[in-house]
């Protein structure tokens, strides 16, 4: 008994840290690191191929090895004597974000209109050049996905590997009619949702009864069986040579395009302007930012239906929903097909925007990528979502990186995990209150 | 005497080779608090599991009287038994929707309804006013039962954030929130304190007496079973052994024997 009371203040003494103990495990801890950081630079960073003349030798760096190892053990040295100098509570999960996560979802009222009003000015600022605005695409492009991804998995809590066979099936559906019939990318569009929506609800079933590791093991392999099928069913996908020629959409029946087809007047002539592609890039940027705007829009709403709040019901606890009479298959399905229908909606603008798709386009990368945007961002939250994207898709493109971006890219996303591992922004805004004025503490 | 509610007939429930409810029959009244009881292992939860859809019985029946219609039970989903037949339950270990609000819980209940109201979300899309007249009515059905369980308060804050004792009435409230014919409790007193015990059998008489609903009540705690029900079941190793008032089971030899086990001699002696 007297053993433990003494050990208390031992160990309290032991938590303020004694210099010279602390400072020895510091070393200890930082040289452990340094050694991992050694072992992982000399395959990386030590040996360089270079090319000469055609043939190919290996060169060798290990002073650059030398230097990055001293930084590491040095660094970590640093960080640890910085942590100890600071007050214990200091050194947990504080977060840069902290102010993101305390005002972002609380303050979307005002958060939401400046995103998007600065979505809106993007392409209208000196900066804009065409890179920028097709990046902007870009983000768009997945921000709508994760969107899509985020009603099947951060709603209804079904995990969902092979979401980009919905993407797939928009994308195609779009083509295959423009090519085939003719259609305009404005009268596909709700078609392609429907039988995005179609194939969804069709690959519901075989996973009603499945949950977690299992669905998505299933679901892995519809995303497989899809881009197989895209691959060998040549006589409607054209298999690997892809589809091309897909018309790009138009505004109001003026086509962005530098010599009008027949029939059709072009933006430039219309407003009597010089041909600029540039004038194409953004307006697709703003149509995928309608598109997603709309995405967000039906999402919010189905979330304070009874729907949304079934499919939050089925993530927390399906026995009690079939004890409160919700019929689990209705609310799976629906999850299921209202999720493909957003991710098919993203296909046929993505088939707009490149005029041209093949499988390649639709790959397990395109899945794990969206899935990574809907687990970073904090599951269910639609701003966590946006910040996700735009973390995703513009941190690979940070060239002054060089070679070594998908190493920062790697580095970037284990960090976030590391301290937020509920995602960026995980706060969860109820669907309905009874006291709206008052904040819950 | 009220009007039958459940009809249980000759209900058996086999795994495997292992018979957990075999032949039981009891009937459970309108506006009555019906107890089961007995050791553990005696097919207590087995049969809720029946009554509810989760368990397809290996034989028997189940007939549930409902203004003036019969539902067999057995023949139902488990989603439809709640639904249709109004057969509400609760669990041994709680069941909340934990990350959801006190609010959000009470009205997912009510899903089947606004379901309806909303036009399969086409009319709650647009905003429609008979679903908006239907959420109201489902928040204020939500918030007589927050005001009943004095959580009002504390609405908006996640069910899982809830005392134990506070989560528990909260899920019977979740349960009547379905607008149930019979209530199911599965243990709904275990661990709960003598003061929030004593919260509870005043839920449960009020879920009588106001709500015109009959209660079916499994609990190992004698002093709830003793102070409210109205007729306890006894079940032993799957099977009946007594079935009757509080006081007549109490003073029943096979009953006594189930609980405290054969007088042996040699205990005497020691």
């Amino acid at each position: 008994m007297s053993a433990g009371t003494q050990a208390q203040p031992a160990s309290l003494a032991d938590h303020a840290a004694p210099p010279s103990l602390a400072l020895g495990v510091l070393v200890k801890e930082a040289f452990l690191t340094a050694v991992v950081a050694l072992v992982l630079a000399i395959p990386l960073v030590g040996f360089r191929i270079v090319e000469s003349n055609g043939t190919s030798g290996l060169t060798t760096r290990f002073w650059w090895v030398a230097v990055g190892v001293g930084a590491v053990f040095v660094g970590r040295l640093a960080l640890g004597l910085w942590r100890r100098g600071l007050p214990a509570r200091a050194t947990g999960r504080a977060s840069w974000l902290a102010p993101l996560v305390r005002y972002g979802p609380r303050h979307a009222r005002i958060i939401a209109p400046i995103g998007i009003a600065a979505a809106l000015a993007l392409p209208l600022l000196p900066i804009a050049t065409r890179s920028v605005v097709e990046l902007g695409i870009g983000v768009l492009t997945y921000i709508m996905l994760g969107w899509g991804l985020n009603v099947v998995v951060g709603l209804a809590g079904l995990l969902d590997l092979g979401y980009v066979a919905f993407y797939a099936v928009g994308a195609y559906s779009f083509a295959i009619l423009a090519h085939d019939f003719g259609l305009t990318f404005w009268e596909c569009l709700p078609l392609s949702g429907l039988l995005a929506a179609a194939a969804g609800v069709l690959l519901g079933f075989p996973v009603l009864r499945l949950r977690g590791d299992y669905l998505a093991i299933v679901t892995l392999g519809f995303g497989e069986i899809i881009h197989i099928l895209l691959l060998n069913w040549t006589s409607l996908t054209q298999g690997p040579n892809g589809i091309g020629d897909i018309p790009h959409p138009g505004l109001f029946g003026l086509v962005f395009e530098r010599r009008a087809p027949p029939g059709f007047t072009t933006f430039h002539d219309f407003l009597g302007i010089d041909f600029n592609p540039l004038h194409r890039a953004i307006f697709l940027y703003y149509v995928a930012l309608l598109l997603a705007l709309i995405v967000n829009l039906f999402t919010l709403r189905l979330r304070r239906l009874p729907i949304g709040r079934a499919w939050e019901a089925l993530r927390e606890d399906e026995i009690a929903c079939r004890a409160l009479g919700i019929n689990p298959t209705n609310v799976k399905l629906s999850a299921f097909g209202i999720g493909a229908m957003l991710g098919g909606f993203a296909g046929a603008f993505f088939a707009t925007r490149l005029g041209f798709i093949s499988p390649e386009s639709f790959t397990f990368t395109e899945s794990a990528t969206i899935l990574a945007i809907v687990v970073l961002g904090g599951m269910g939250s639609q701003t966590g979502v946006v910040l996700a994207a735009v973390l995703l898709v513009l941190l690979p493109e940070l060239r002054f990186f060089a070679e070594f971006r998908m190493l920062f890219f790697g580095a970037a996303m284990v960090i976030i995990m590391v301290w937020r591992p509920q995602g960026l922004l995980a706060h969860r805004e109820p669907s309905l209150r009874l006291h709206p004025g008052r904040r819950q503490p | 005497m009220s009007d039958t509610l459940l009809e249980v007939v000759n209900l058996s429930m086999q795994f495997g080779g292992l018979a957990a409810v075999e032949n039981l029959s009891f009937t459970a009244f309108d506006r009555e608090i019906t107890a089961i009881i007995g050791p553990n292992g005696a097919g207590k939860t087995t049969v809720f599991n029946c009554l509810t859809g989760f368990y397809r019985p290996s034989g028997g029946s189940m007939i549930l009287h409902r203004a003036g219609r019969r539902f067999a039970l057995e023949a139902l989903p488990d989603h439809r038994i709640a639904r249709v037949a109004g057969v509400a339950r609760t669990f041994q270990n709680i069941r909340l929707f934990a990350g959801m609000t006190l609010l959000e819980n009470l009205v997912v209940a009510q899903h089947g309804e606004l379901m309806r109201a909303s036009m399969f979300s086409i009319a709650g899309l647009f905003g429609l006013s008979p679903y908006r007249r239907a959420e109201r009515a489902a928040v204020a059905k939500a918030r007589y039962w927050l005001e009943r369980l004095g959580l009002v308060d504390r609405a908006d804050i996640v069910a899982g954030a809830l005392p134990y004792g506070d989560r528990r009435r909260l899920e019977i409230a979740r349960a009547m929130c379905t607008g149930p014919a019979l209530l199911c409790l599965d243990e709904p007193a275990a661990g709960l304190n003598p003061n929030e015990s004593a919260q509870l059998n005043q839920l449960l008489r009020n879920i009588r007496d106001e709500h015109r609903t009959g209660v079916l009540l499994i609990e190992h705690d004698m002093k709830v079973v003793m102070g409210i029900s109205d007729h306890v079941v006894v079940l032993d190793h799957g099977q009946k052994i007594a079935d009757g008032t509080p006081a007549a089971v109490q003073a029943d030899a096979a009953v006594v024997r189930a609980y405290l086990g054969e007088p042996e001699p040699e205990e005497g002696e020691l």
